[in-house]
């Protein structure tokens, strides 16, 4: 493949043709998908589907048996290791909320920002006014200003997921991965959070993975649905939800 | 720099741990040279010896506390770096005794002599000389746990496996060192010292000289621990500890602090292993046995895991312990109580002695804090504007 200088595709993300099994399962099959700069896209499927696979392919947890994963147009995802792909710019929110729960709320967000991550560097680290903006910020977006030195392990469950999204924008990555956002969310909250991704798409890539149709009603957005690793159906919501086969697999009658 | 890492890493607690040992380290040598024997307050001089061993325990229990209380590393094989870094200070001993050996070869170690060796290994060159031991003293364990790191934290070993293979580290070299050809003395090991830059190491100066130093050394590793755990690094550590996957996501390289962490972490077990042989007199490959190294771990759990202060004084009440009942006449069952031990902790105690107090005392002074923080608040509310609710 010869993508070194030049960009073999406008897309932001661009998957083609990505196989990957585990033990001849086949959980990822020929899957194919292009991510344009600035877009948001939510992709639905049923459980097993390949969603979260294709999260780890993307973020470098697991290696693809065959098939390409740009990322930028140049960069090939498949040669780099999560360390690499995360200061490239992609972070990634996990399906069930992992935040450091014996650090401070202020402390998760330090260590998520994107600033120097060599071990000398956060030895000898020093706070500066510019990060502690930041953090103000990202405590702001994410309501949590009152409790920043709370530890993050005391918050509830909707606050955790609000925690990681803040820890994203802490990253400032260009592509925010983002898997069941809502998951155990009321529906005010569930609002909040469809609001605040839409804020963040403003500026960013943003790739969502939800279960929750009202919530992926409310983003507007492109909807891809997977079904056994591969993509059953693209378009507006209306167009995948009246799709035959995403209402056979997926959506019940 | 300094002064922002000093006042960053001694807090309260902390300082209090160094002013103690401080006062340790002078107080007993004083007391031990200058009160006449016998009389009420002078620590006599095996006293002197067996503390002294203690606090090279609270060393290694500190470098074992620093992987596995801030981030997660379980070695069952840390006896190994203190062993080594005995091993060095012995080989420096040894090469001291000269001609006065019960051979009188002035150029090989009485064991060598009966070997029937001819001449020194050249891995023993350089020995002869304080400043060269003192650095192999660091340089020997650090090497060995960067490579055996370099190895395991690439390859993502981690939990009981890694546990695992650190026992089978230890235990390896057990093995080689009590081999007669590994070239360090065999199953006798190293002993018979007699003076060390000089000194008589049975005096009571050089005994007391050597427990003051061991306090310094328990001082200084405490202050690089907390320095390392007070720093952003240490907050990575936490990170890698309760949530690594997360963390590599974030963009760390997790296996370069585990490697970091570790292999300082040896370089401090070396150092504790190298005061222990002056103040024992020997160094034998026993002190490569597994248990020894599962011993120190059950320290460090008593005291009080990712405490830094618990794994010290952890250190210094089991062994207490262990001399207590060893030289009385429940000496057979001491494995049976270090064993009861560890599990009553691990149920009852889960936080060890430092932990448990402080979750108690924890929110006392939080408490404390936020009504000191309300009180404040308060006060500038009334200056901006009266408050609504009254």
């Amino acid at each position: 493949m010869n993508v070194m200088d030049t960009r073999a595709t406008s897309a932001l993300l661009y998957l083609d043709g990505v196989h990957v099994s585990f033990d001849g399962f086949h959980a990822i099959n020929n899957l194919s998908l292009t991510l344009a700069p600035g877009e948001m896209r939510a992709i639905i499927g049923p459980n097993g589907a390949g969603k979260t696979t294709m999260m780890d392919i993307i973020t470098g947890k697991t290696k693809p048996d065959e098939g390409s994963v740009l990322f930028d147009g140049i960069t090939d995802l498949t040669r780099l290791d999560e360390t690499r792909i995360a200061e490239l710019g992609i972070g990634r929110k996990f399906q069930k909320p992992t935040v450091f729960e014996s650090q401070t709320i202020e402390d998760n967000l330090l260590l998520a920002l994107n600033v120097d991550h060599s071990v000398r560097g956060t030895l000898f680290w020093r706070g500066s006014k510019a990060e502690a903006e930041r953090i103000d910020r990202v405590l702001e977006i994410i309501r949590l200003t009152d409790a920043r030195r709370r530890l993050a392990g005391s918050l509830s469950h909707g606050q955790k997921q609000w925690l990681e999204i803040g820890m994203l924008l802490a990253q400032d990555p260009k592509l925010l991965l983002v898997d069941e956002p809502v998951a155990g969310m009321t529906d005010v909250e569930t609002h909040q959070t469809a609001e605040l991704l839409k804020e963040i798409n403003k500026e960013k890539t943003v790739m969502v993975v939800e279960h929750d149709m009202t919530f992926v009603r409310e983003l507007g957005v492109k909807v891809t649905c997977l079904h056994e690793g591969t993509v059953l159906a693209e378009g507006t919501i209306d167009q995948v939800s009246s799709n035959e086969r995403v209402i056979e697999v997926y959506l019940g009658r | 720099m300094t002064p922002h890492v000093l006042t960053r890493s001694l807090d309260r607690g902390a300082t209090i741990f160094v002013l103690v040992v401080a006062a340790c380290g002078v107080l007993i040598p004083l007391s031990n040279l200058l009160l006449p024997a016998g009389s009420l307050f002078q620590v006599p001089t095996y006293l002197v010896a067996l503390w002294g061993k203690y606090v090279c325990y609270a060393i290694l229990a500190l470098s074992i506390d620093l992987i596995w209380g801030y981030c997660g590393i379980l070695s069952l094989g840390h006896g190994a770096f203190f062993a080594l870094g005995g091993y060095a200070m012995g080989m420096y001993l040894m090469r001291q005794i000269g001609a006065r050996g019960v051979y009188g070869n002035p150029n090989l170690p009485d064991f060598m002599v009966f070997l029937n060796w001819q001449k020194l290994p050249w891995y023993w060159s350089g020995f002869d000389m304080f400043w060269f031991a003192a650095l192999m003293v660091i340089v020997v364990p650090g090497l060995l746990a960067f490579c055996f790191g370099w190895f395991a934290f690439r390859s993502r070993v981690t939990g009981v496996y890694l546990s695992i293979i650190t026992q089978a580290m230890t235990y390896a070299l057990l093995l080689g060192f009590f081999r007669n050809d590994f070239g360090f003395g065999g199953n006798n090991g190293l002993t018979d010292f007699k003076d060390i830059l000089g000194f008589n190491v049975q005096a009571d100066g050089t005994r007391a000289a050597l427990f003051a130093l061991s306090c310094l050394g328990l001082i200084i590793a405490f202050l690089i621990c907390r320095a390392v755990v007070t720093s952003k690094l240490g907050k990575v550590l936490i990170a890698i500890r309760d949530a690594e996957s997360r963390t590599r996501f974030i963009g760390y390289r997790v296996e370069s602090y585990k490697l970091f962490v570790f292999t300082l972490s040896a370089c401090m077990a070396g150092v504790a292993g190298a005061l222990y042989v002056p103040q024992v007199g020997i160094i034998n490959p026993s002190e490569f046995a597994p248990g020894n190294s599962i011993e120190a771990v059950i320290w460090v759990a008593v005291g009080g895991r990712g405490t830094l202060a618990g794994a010290a004084l952890g250190a210094i009440v089991v062994n207490y312990a262990k001399t207590f009942f060893t030289s009385g006449p429940l000496a057979p069952y001491w494995l049976f109580m270090l064993g009861a031990l560890f599990i009553l902790v691990t149920l009852l105690l889960p936080k060890g002695i430092v932990g448990t107090f402080s979750a108690w005392w924890g929110p006392f002074k939080e408490r404390r804090l936020l009504a000191a923080d309300a009180a404040s608040a308060a006060r500038e509310d009334g200056v901006s504007e009266p408050n609504p609710a009254e």
